[in-house]
């Protein structure tokens, strides 16, 4: 019975322990998020879903604490995750309502990476699951896999340059699972000219990505609440 | 032949029947128009229902652009029918009136009268097609406003930027124009056949609702024709919004993705148009004129 | 100078000779009138003469040339109402001279265009849709039509069809000012002997598609000649004798029967010749008069 008791003691100690520097790393990384009050970013937006065509765009990204975020279209129609967006990296760390978890080192274009499985702590919130992906000596995180309640899975894969001071990504990547797409001929009339190559690719290739390249930030000169 | 095209537009101009063609497309456009305008989202939203399951779109999806699209998609398949109704009557409305023999014994040969005809004819349609058009494409960028072109095909979506749109436009009027004139040429080749003109307005009609469906039946036994048939390629203009990608899945803004398709197509179609002509006018020829 | 010479003109439609072996002249200034009952092959032979309808065989000249060859030359000088005035019912009469006035070589006026509606009065409806004209009017307008670019050769099919008496008596009179004041060339054609023999200077009667008799009005009107009709046992041979001897010129052709036009006084003498040729003869009738001819043709069919 000692001994039961002296094991559980010991796992809760190095739980407790590992939890301690899992919590220290995130907030290390809020830390540095919470730098930035607000920010807007010009950048290039490129689509990669198999059933849809579209050329890259520019884009203005605009930020404001603690987690609203918009892209904007230069001009034109833009093409974003559905509910993607908000599952940023502020909006699951700002309000600190989750358990940390760490859940090992993985290798990651060639960086050792701490992964850290974020629990929410409030149910209202839209997130179910989120691991995180955070070089321990940058306080960067290169990789998230959120899992929503209504809009599915997502990965966002980010890149850093001269922000990485800000945690600011230069490159974000959305990954995403896409349903198909298919609309009657009846209605598109487009009657014996389907090409079957497309439609074989558009069957295949379930993921999509959304990848915004950022040029510039402009950090801390204040957002309108009405850009949002 | 200056003097009998002049001649030619003058009748068709002076003609009740042909104001029916242009009043007709600006009430079918209107309707359209207005019924988009007052409840376009729902139409969008019915659209963009498996999109909406994975992204969020955002942008003026319902622009001047995508509804001339809408149109011209319902459009063009109806406006030969109108063509068919002036065109078909060019000769055969004559001889039933009894005025081909006045045309025939003026010092003009009857090649160039037929080809008189088949110019005013042509213009008539053309000028139909700008028609179309202006109330199409202008009013809709003027009512709905402009943004980029959001197109849902059966298989996959397009995005065309703004600024690469309205060229596409131009090359689908343009190709449009082919497709009108074959069924001009159709028409005065049933023209050409009769001595009334019921006769060759339905025959032409006929003749192309029995073209479309072969061309639309994916059934093996008609492929093999397909690619002859005028009606295959009628509906090619929808080429000129397809775009393509590059290996990074990116469109590529000012390109077409078949540009050989169109260039195969507006080649059947001219064919199509000389050999109706051109029939025509060997017919007429040898035609005794006994109305 | 023959203004049209036709020889050997046929036109077959299927199995029906509309018109077989058709020959003849017409000489500038004469008004030339083609009677026939209706299907004898006037009209078909008009819209041959127009280029309208292609002949079967045969030739036709206008002008000394030929209308195969040089159409369009020929009909810079012919004007033609052929039938029925088909005009456009959505056009003025001014409207319609001012478009046909374009199709021609020369350079047609706007105070000729006037001249032309006040010479078919018109004038006082040029500007009314013809949709909205009598069958007069239209007549009229068809017949300005023809003359507005002052042709040598008038061709009208069945003019005076379906008009009024005070219409017929202004047509015909307009015709014989053509030909007389003018020095135009008229070919007219009707199925009424009464209204050819008032404007014709030479008569063709033409019957199912062939010549039955052909002269100068005066000569086949002549009060002092006589139709005869000849039954004989063998009429080929009989024909045959008849074209060898003086007679030939008087012989009119016709698909069956065997007619001859001359005076009265001459029948006695034609008697004897027929004896005298061993023709075995039947009966020798005198019909007293063209137009008993014609109108035995006319009740026949």
């Amino acid at each position: 019975m000692k001994k039961t008791i002296l094991l559980v003691l010991g796992i809760c100690i190095i739980q407790c322990s590992v939890n301690a520097q899992s919590n220290a790393l995130i907030e290390k990384v809020s830390a540095k998020l919470n730098i930035v009050n607000d920010y807007v970013a010009m950048g290039v937006m490129k689509t990669d879903v198999a059933f849809i065509k579209a050329s890259l765009g520019k884009v203005k990204v605009y930020y404001k604490k603690p987690n609203l975020l918009k892209v904007k279209k230069e001009w034109g129609i833009s093409l974003l995750p559905k509910g993607g967006v908000s599952v940023t990296l502020n909006s699951l760390l700002n309000n600190k309502q989750y358990i940390a978890i760490e859940s090992g080192m993985q290798m990651f274009k060639g960086k050792q990476l701490q992964a850290i499985k974020l629990i929410p702590t409030d149910e209202k919130l839209d997130w179910v699951i989120s691991t995180l992906w955070i070089d321990p000596v940058e306080a960067l995180v290169y990789k998230t896999f959120t899992t929503t309640k209504e809009n599915g899975t997502y990965e966002i894969t980010m890149e850093y340059g001269q922000y990485a001071s800000y945690g600011l990504p230069s490159k974000i990547i959305f990954g995403f699972n896409t349903k198909d797409y298919k609309l009657p001929n009846g209605i598109t009339l487009e009657f014996g000219d389907e090409d079957p190559a497309a439609k074989q690719k558009a069957l295949k290739q379930k993921k999509g990505t959304i990848e915004i390249t950022y040029a510039n930030y402009v950090i801390n000169k204040g957002v309108s609440n009405s850009m949002f | 032949m200056w003097p009998i095209i002049q001649i030619e537009l003058f009748k068709i101009y002076k003609r009740p029947r042909t104001y029916i063609a242009f009043g007709a497309i600006a009430a079918l456009i209107l309707v359209i128009q207005m019924g988009l305008k007052i409840d376009g989202e729902a139409y969008a939203a019915f659209l963009m229902k498996d999109i909406n399951d994975t992204l969020t779109v955002d942008g003026k999806v319902l622009n001047g652009y995508l509804i001339c699209y809408i149109l011209l998609q319902l459009l063009l398949v109806h406006v030969p029918l109108l063509v068919a109704l002036i065109a078909a009557d060019m000769l055969s409305g004559e001889a039933n009136l009894g005025t081909l023999r006045l045309l025939f014994t003026t010092p003009y040969s009857r090649t160039q009268w037929v080809l008189a005809k088949f110019v005013a004819a042509s213009i008539y349609t053309i000028l139909l097609l700008i028609w179309l058009a202006f109330l199409a494409l202008f009013v809709s960028m003027w009512v709905f406003g402009r943004d980029d072109l959001f197109l849902m095909k059966s298989n996959y979506v397009v995005l065309i930027q703004e600024q690469d749109v309205f060229w596409r436009y131009l090359g689908a009027f343009v190709f449009a124009s082919f497709s009108l004139l074959t069924v001009a040429a159709l028409g005065f080749l049933m023209s050409s056949l009769a001595n009334n003109s019921i006769g060759p307005i339905v025959a032409t009609i006929s003749a192309i609702v029995f073209f479309t469906i072969l061309s639309t039946l994916n059934i093996p036994l008609f492929n093999v024709v397909k690619p002859y048939l005028f009606t295959t390629h009628m509906n090619n203009w929808k080429e000129f919004f397809d775009i393509q990608v590059n290996e990074s899945n990116d469109a590529i803004t000012g390109s077409i993705l078949n540009v050989a398709k169109i260039k195969n197509s507006m080649m059947v179609l001219t064919v199509h148009i000389g050999l109706f002509v051109g029939a025509s006018v060997w017919i007429m020829k040898k035609k005794d004129i006994l109305s | 100078m023959s203004v049209i010479k036709v020889q050997s003109l046929s036109k077959n439609f299927g199995a029906l000779k509309a018109v077989d072996q058709l020959s003849f002249e017409v000489e500038a200034g004469q008004v030339y009138g083609f009677l026939g009952q209706n299907g004898s092959g006037k009209s078909t032979t008009i819209r041959m003469l127009l280029s309208l309808i292609h002949p079967s065989e045969g030739q036709i000249e206008i002008f000394g040339q030929s209308l195969t060859n040089n159409r369009s030359a020929i009909l810079e000088q012919v004007g033609a109402v052929i039938e029925r005035p088909d005009l456009y019912p959505y056009l003025t009469a001014q409207e319609h001279l001012t478009l046909f006035a374009k199709l021609r070589k020369q350079k047609i006026s706007a105070s000729k265009i006037e001249a032309t509606l006040s010479q078919v009065g018109l004038l006082a409806r040029a500007n009314d849709k013809v949709q909205t004209y009598s069958l007069g009017m239209k007549q009229r307008l068809g017949i300005g039509i023809a003359l507005l670019h002052d042709p040598a050769l008038i061709i009208l099919d069945e003019p005076t069809n379906g008009l009024d008496p005070q219409g017929i008596a202004d047509i015909r009179q307009l015709i014989k000012s053509l030909s007389k004041d003018q020095g135009k060339t008229v070919l007219v054609s009707s199925h009424l002997l009464s209204e050819i023999e008032q404007i014709a200077t030479h008569i063709l009667i033409i019957h199912q598609g062939k010549k039955m008799a052909e002269g100068p009005t005066s000569s086949l009107l002549d009060p002092n000649k006589t139709i005869v009709q000849i039954k004989t046992l063998d009429d080929l041979d009989a024909k045959q004798k008849l074209m060898d001897s003086v007679y030939r010129s008087n012989i009119l052709e016709r698909s069956e029967g065997l007619y001859l036009s001359i005076p009265k006084l001459e029948i006695p003498a034609l008697n004897t010749f027929l004896v005298a040729s061993n023709i075995a003869l039947l009966s020798l009738e005198s019909k007293n008069s063209l137009e008993d001819y014609f109108l035995q043709l006319t009740s026949t069919y």
